[in-house]
C-alpha cells in the first residue's frame, strides 16, 4: 500500500479504525444489492417490464388493427381464424386490443401517481418542514379529502368534470395527493427533529438548502415506496372509472372499458370476456409485489 | 493554522475583550394549552466567555444547559437579553448578523447518531458547512478531506462511508470535523462524550484538547459529568432550573464550592475510594417543575440550609468573601440577607 495514512497530529490510539474496504457501499448500491438477491421481486419486475414493453411497442407486436371490426367474426373463442385470443363483440382482435389497452391502463396507472407524488410530496415537505400553522393548514386540507373513500372521490370528481382520459387522470391525481402528502409530511417531521438539521442550520444554511441537501434524500425513499404501491391502485381505479363510463371513451381500447362492454357476453365466450380482468389482475399484482420487494430492499434501519 | 491568537484577522477586540458576553439571556418555551404558562428554560443568565478558555457548564437534566447552548448560536432566539460576540451585539441593527455569528461559532451535538444525515456520505456532511458558507464544491470537499484526517479518520477510507457504518466514537469525530470545517473561533460542545464508552471518551477528549490548541479555539463544554468538566475546563458555570447559581475558576469551584447545589453535585460524584462510600444521596427528589419554579431561591425546596429568606427573596450573584472571579447566588454567604449563615464553611 502506497497511500499511507498521515495524521497531522496523531492523538490517542485509534484501534477502532479499519473496516474491510469492501464494506464501503452507498445506500442505493446496497438497495440494488439486496434487490439482486431477491428472486421473487426480480421475476415480477421482469413481468412488469414485459407488460410495459408490449404496451410501448404495441404497433410492432399487435397482430391486427385493434379498431378493425368484422361482423362475421364477433365473439369468437381462442384461436379463431388467426385471432389467438378470440374476438370481442364487434369482431375486433382481442390480443391486439389487450396490447393497446395496456398503453392506456399503464398511462392511467403511472401518470396520476407521478403527478400526485410531486404535488403531494412538495406540499408534505413544506408542511412538515415549516411545522406550526402552515403544517396545520396543509394537513387539515388534506384531511378533508381523506373523509371520502378513494373510489367514491374519484368517481365524484370524474363525474363532475365529465368523462375522458384527461379528466380521469386528473381525478385520480386529486385522489392520490392527500395520502402522498401525508407520507412526505410524516417523513419530513421525523427528519426535522434530528440534530443534523440543527447542525445544518448552525452553519447558516437557508431552509431551501437544508431541504435540498438534507430533507429530500431522506423523504424520497418512503415517497417512492408508497408511490410504487399506488400504481396498482391507480390502474384498478382507472379501470373502474372506464368500466363506469367515466374514463376512456370507446372505441379506444382500455382494459376497464373492455371488461365493461364484454360482460354482457360472459355466457357466450366466458374465457375471452375474462381476459381484460386477467390483464388488470396480473398487472396490478405484479406492480404490488415489485413494490413490496422495493420496500424490503429500501426499508433498512441504519 | 494560526499559532498566535493575534494573527486571527477576525479578532477585533484583542485578547482582553471577552469572546462572548451574555447579559440577562432569557428563553421561555410556552406550554401548549397551558394558559400562558411557559417552561422557564433559561432565566436571566449572564456570564462571559474569555478568548481561548474552556467554560464548563454543569447541571441536572432539564436545567437549561442545552437551551443555553442553542441561545449562544441563535438557534433559538432569546426572549430577552443581549449576546455580545467579540464586542459586537448579535442580531440587532448595526451589530453582528446571525449569519456572521454562525461563521464563527459551531456546535457539536450529543447524539452522534442523529447529528449526521443517514443518507449522506460523511465527507459530504463535513463539506456541507464550507459549501453553504460560499466555498466551491471541490474546495469544500478538500476541506472535509483535511478535517477528517485532523480528527484521526483516514479520509479515503472513511470519507465515502455512511454514518451507520461507523462506530459511536468515529461518528463523534466526524461531528467534530464537521463543526471545525467552517473554521469557527468558538465551539459549543453539548455533552459530546456522554454517549460514548469510557475508553473512546478519553480519546475524544484528548482529541478535543489537541484541536483546541491547534486551531486556537474557545470551548463551551456542556456536561453532567463533573470529572470530565474538571479535566477539560478552565472555568465552570453551574446551572439550576434555568438559573446560573455559581460560576468560577475550576479549582475554586471544586475546592471551595459556595452554593449548596454545587456542593451537593460535587458530593454526589461516585467515590473512587471504597472506604469512603457515599451512603446517602446529597440531594433527593426530582428538580421542581420549571413551568412553575419555587419562589425566592429556586433551590430552597431541596436545600439543607434553606431558611425563611430563601423562600421569599431571590438571591443575587456575589463574590462575597472569595475571589472576585468566583460568584454564587446564595443568601447564606450574604451577611445582609438575614440568613443565619449556618452552612458557610
Amino acid at each position: 500500500m502506497t497511500d499511507t495514512i498521515v495524521l497531522d497530529k496523531p492523538v490517542g490510539a485509534f484501534e477502532e479504525q479499519a473496516l474491510p474496504a469492501n464494506r464501503v457501499r452507498g445506500y442505493w448500491q446496497s438497495v440494488f444489492y439486496r434487490l439482486r438477491h431477491d428472486p421473487v421481486t426480480l421475476v415480477f419486475a421482469g413481468i412488469v417490464l414485459l407488460i410495459v414493453l408490449t404496451a410501448v411497442l404495441a404497433p410492432l407486436i399487435a397482430p391486427f388493427d385493434p379498431y378493425k371490426e368484422s361482423i362475421v367474426d364477433r365473439l369468437k373463442p381462442f384461436g379463431w381464424r388467426g385471432h389467438l385470443l378470440g374476438t370481442d363483440e364487434l369482431g375486433r382482435d382481442m390480443l391486439s386490443r389487450l396490447i393497446y389497452g395496456g398503453r392506456v391502463s399503464l398511462l392511467m396507472g403511472v401518470v396520476p401517481v407521478v403527478i400526485a407524488s410531486l404535488v403531494g410530496g412538495i406540499l408534505g415537505v413544506i408542511g412538515g418542514f415549516a411545522g406550526g400553522r402552515t403544517n396545520t393548514i396543509v394537513m387539515r386540507t388534506m384531511d378533508v379529502f381523506y373523509a371520502f373513500p378513494s373510489v367514491l372521490l374519484a368517481v365524484a370528481i370524474a363525474g363532475a368534470m365529465g368523462g375522458g382520459m384527461a379528466n380521469g387522470m386528473l381525478a385520480l391525481t386529486l385522489v392520490f395527493i392527500p395520502p402522498m402528502c401525508r407520507i412526505a409530511e410524516t417523513a419530513t417531521t421525523q427528519i426535522r427533529a434530528l440534530d443534523f438539521i440543527e447542525a445544518a442550520r448552525a452553519t447558516g444554511a437557508r431552509n431551501i438548502t437544508i431541504i435540498r441537501y438534507h430533507v429530500l434524500g431522506n423523504v424520497l425513499g418512503p415517497v417512492f415506496i408508497y408511490a410504487s404501491s399506488l400504481v396498482s391502485v391507480s390502474i384498478l381505479l382507472a379501470s373502474g372509472l372506464s368500466f363506469l363510463g367515466l374514463g376512456v371513451r370507446p372505441p379506444i381500447p382500455d382494459w376497464g372499458l373492455m371488461l365493461s362492454t364484454l360482460r354482457q357476453s360472459i355466457y357466450v365466450v366466458p374465457l375471452v370476456c375474462a381476459l381484460p380482468g386477467a390483464a388488470i389482475f396480473i398487472t396490478s399484482i405484479c406492480c404490488n409485489l415489485v413494490s413490496d420487494g422495493l420496500r424490503a430492499a429500501m426499508d433498512v434501519r441504519m | 493554522m494560526q499559532d498566535n491568537p493575534s494573527l486571527d484577522l477576525r479578532d477585533r477586540g484583542g485578547p482582553q475583550q471577552p469572546l462572548v458576553i451574555a447579559r440577562d439571556l432569557r428563553k421561555y418555551f410556552p406550554v401548549k394549552g397551558g394558559g400562558g404558562k411557559a417552561v422557564q428554560a433559561v432565566d436571566d443568565v449572564s456570564f462571559t466567555v474569555a478568548k481561548g478558555e474552556t467554560l464548563g457548564v454543569v447541571g441536572e437534566s432539564g436545567c437549561g444547559k442545552s437551551t443555553l447552548a442553542r441561545l449562544l448560536l441563535h438557534l433559538v432566539p432569546p426572549d430577552r437579553g443581549e449576546l455580545v460576540f467579540d464586542g459586537e451585539p448579535v442580531g440587532v441593527a448595526g451589530g453582528l448578523p446571525v449569519d456572521a455569528l454562525r461563521r464563527q461559532v459551531q456546535m457539536v451535538f450529543q447524539d452522534s447518531y442523529s447529528s449526521l444525515n443517514p443518507r449522506m456520505p460523511i465527507r459530504d456532511s463535513v463539506a456541507f458547512g464550507p459549501f453553504v458558507q460560499g466555498k466551491k464544491k471541490d474546495e469544500a470537499r478538500k476541506i472535509a478531506h483535511d478535517m477528517l484526517s485532523k480528527v484521526g479518520l483516514d479520509p479515503s477510507l472513511f470519507g465515502p462511508r455512511y454514518p451507520h457504518e461507523l462506530s459511536g466514537g468515529q461518528k463523534q469525530r466526524v461531528n467534530i470535523a464537521r463543526a471545525l470545517a467552517t473554521g469557527p473561533r468558538m465551539v459549543i460542545l453539548d455533552e459530546p462524550v456522554s454517549a460514548l464508552d469510557k475508553s473512546v471518551e478519553a480519546q475524544v477528549l484528548n482529541l478535543l484538547r489537541a484541536l483546541k490548541r491547534q486551531f486556537n479555539l474557545t470551548f463551551v463544554f456542556i456536561s453532567h459529568d463533573l470529572n470530565i468538566v474538571q479535566y477539560i475546563s478552565d472555568r465552570v458555570l453551574v446551572m439550576y432550573l434555568g438559573r446560573l447559581v455559581e460560576i468560577g475558576p475550576i479549582d475554586e469551584i471544586f475546592d471551595r464550592p459556595l452554593h449548596p447545589y454545587t456542593r451537593a453535585l460535587l458530593a454526589s460524584r461516585p467515590s473512587m475510594d471504597p472506604t469512603r462510600r457515599i451512603e446517602e444521596p446529597p440531594i433527593t427528589g426530582d428538580p421542581p417543575n420549571p413551568i412553575d419554579p419555587p419562589s425566592g431561591c429556586r433551590f430552597h425546596t431541596r436545600c439543607p440550609f434553606a431558611e425563611g429568606v430563601c423562600e421569599t427573596t431571590d438571591p443575587m450573584l456575589g463574590s462575597w468573601e472569595g475571589l472576585r472571579s468566583h460568584v454564587a447566588a446564595c443568601h447564606m454567604h450574604d451577611p445582609r440577607s438575614g440568613h443565619s449563615g449556618i452552612g458557610t464553611a
